[in-house]
């Protein structure tokens, strides 16, 4: 398994190939997110539930499939 | 040999009402009713061709089970080919039927703003303030699951154990990029905080390798044959181990991998290379597992990480591309699953937080992490199991998913398209269009069949046994030039569409 896995990492050579979306930039993409994630955790409690405990404790469900 | 991999999505969604009656089963009746009311003619579910009690295995549990689905409750189709009805106490869609992983994404995409519109028409019915809340997950954090399905047609020539023996490894280690993640533990026996956080909503249900059930002793690989379409020639493989996806690109590549793998599994691509010593302990262990470092042990002995394994299938799968082509799931699709496949391996091996915009747990996670180090709480601290279930949240403005920066496959104009118009690839294009031109002429339908009342006649049922006829390309001309139901069906002639 552990040669399959170096052998895959070092032959990526179609990994530039996509077809109809393009595909993101993951270490850029990763920055903007670390930044978007500070933004977001400024302002979560204003979209946060306003009793973590209460909500939590009433959300049941019935189960399903 | 592969064929077509048809497919569809079927989600059952968590529901709450505050300040009026909780009871979920009026509150699902309500929201649905709330929608098809506002939106079309309600067109009546039609049971005839039901058998959710036969095992592929072959023998019958009707004696056993009681009726699945009590027809009592709403039940609707809906012009784009879906069916919404009230299932286990929870609201669900069952998507049409689609041909590729990209499809399915965008009537997926189409069944949560279905949702978001339903809540809104609730709203306009709901009085004193009382508010109906939809959420998009599969636990309550209680021990309560409710699932998200998977269906995808299959030969009915491959034999049903090869199935089994060859998913069964893709089901426990796919959760490694298309599990929506879970703060805490649900597993029987376990304690809720005996896991931090965990990758899969579901894993912690799941008890069986093989079998029947779908809401106790639930299996990793379903045997309900009820295949609603020709059962000499297809099954129709009932998933119930993935998790519900707020992230488009996980529920593409969750789709998109598994027709390939199943499109591999009719063409007899596999060994014994990926058996599982115990698929059950392993889905429960892969996904206790962040660190993506625990190996599993293989049947052979071996242990291996689920991101080896999953090297390894897609590697096969690299191979199956250059031999047999991916015709099956779309050839420009099935490429770009490939691509998407390995850039999604490669951002986790080397740091999950990469595919942070991909992959729902690893959001989630950022988020629950953020706000515990920011505030000092416990790993059990309620807010972060309040920011668990709110991830989920269908409202826009609540909804944390839609917050986090994941990246889109579907434009809004075409989720919004999709909510009332059928996939044209399908015989959903059949149903849909019938449905959308003659809703007063059509008395009931389901998967494989509809039912028309055009007056004098008895009742005339059009069956649809073949999933890929009733197409735009066979019956658009025949349904446009229709002027009514009676002359479309005399141009259907003995003919099936």
């Amino acid at each position: 398994m552990a040669e399959r896995t170096q052998k895959q990492k070092q032959t990526p050579e179609r990994a530039d190939q996509v077809v109809e979306h393009a595909a993101p930039a993951v270490n850029e993409s990763g920055e903007k997110l670390r930044a978007e994630l500070d933004d977001l955790l400024d302002e979560i409690d204003e979209v946060l539930e306003t009793n973590a405990e209460d909500f939590v404790k009433s959300y049941v469900q019935k189960g399903g499939q | 040999m592969a064929i077509p991999k048809v497919c569809g999505i079927e989600t059952e969604y968590g529901i709450v009402v505050r300040g009026g009656d909780n009871n979920p089963v009026s509150a699902s009746s309500l929201l649905i009713n709330a929608y098809v009311n506002a939106t079309s003619r309600k067109i009546g579910w039609d049971f005839e061709d039901e058998t959710p009690a036969n095992d592929a295995r072959g023998f019958n549990l009707d004696d056993i089970f009681p009726p699945e689905i009590e027809t009592s409750l709403v039940n609707a189709v809906l012009p784009n080919g879906a069916r919404y009805y009230v299932d286990h106490a929870h609201p669900e869609i069952s998507t049409p039927e689609v041909t590729t992983a990209a499809e399915a994404v965008r009537w997926d995409r189409a069944a949560d703003e279905i949702v978001r519109a339903s809540m809104r028409y609730a709203a306009e019915v709901l009085k004193n303030g009382a508010e109906l809340i939809v959420y998009k997950n599969n636990s309550d954090g209680k021990g309560n699951s409710y699932g998200c399905h998977e269906n995808y047609l299959v030969n009915r020539e491959t034999p049903f154990g090869r199935i089994v023996s060859h998913i069964t490894p893709h089901f426990v280690t796919r959760q490694i990029f298309c599990g929506a993640g879970k703060v805490g533990c649900e597993q029987t026996g376990r304690q809720p905080g005996d896991v931090a956080y965990q990758l899969s909503q579901r894993a912690d249900f799941f008890e069986e390798e093989v079998g029947l059930e779908t809401t106790l002793k639930r299996p990793i690989v379903n045997t309900r044959d009820e295949p609603h379409c020709d059962p000499q020639k297809y099954r129709r493989l009932h998933v119930i181990v993935g998790d519900a996806n707020m992230s488009e690109v996980a529920t593409y590549l969750k789709i998109g991998t598994t027709s390939i793998v199943l499109a591999m599994i009719e063409d007899d691509q596999f060994s014994d290379e990926f058996l599982l010593g115990s698929p059950v302990p392993a889905i429960r262990q892969v996904s206790h597992d962040p660190s993506l470092q625990r190996a599993i042990l293989l049947r052979d002995g071996r242990r291996a990480t689920a991101l080896e394994i999953q090297w390894g299938l897609l590697e096969k799968a690299r191979k199956y591309e250059q031999t047999h082509g991916l015709m099956a799931v779309g050839e420009a699709v099935g490429a770009d699953v490939l691509s998407r496949w390995e850039q999604v391996l490669s951002g986790l091996e080397s740091d999950p937080d990469s595919v942070a915009d991909w992959v729902d747990w690893v959001a989630k996670r950022r988020l629950v992490d953020g706000y515990r180090q920011r505030h000092g709480l416990a790993h059990d601290a309620a807010e972060l199991k309040a920011i668990d279930l709110q991830y989920h949240d269908m409202r826009v403005d609540r909804c944390l998913a839609l917050r986090v920066g994941l990246d889109t496959i579907v434009e809004p104009a075409d989720a919004q398209w999709a909510m009332t118009n059928p996939p044209t690839t399908t015989r959903a294009y059949f149903r849909g269009r019938c449905l959308d031109k003659f809703p007063n002429e059509i008395v009931a339908a389901n998967w494989d069949s509809l039912v028309f009342d055009i007056g004098s006649d008895p009742l005339k049922r059009v069956p649809m046994m073949e999933p890929l006829r009733g197409t735009a390309e066979h019956v658009a001309n025949l349904i446009d030039e229709s002027a009514t139901a009676s002359e479309l069906l005399d141009r259907l002639g003995a003919q099936h569409p």
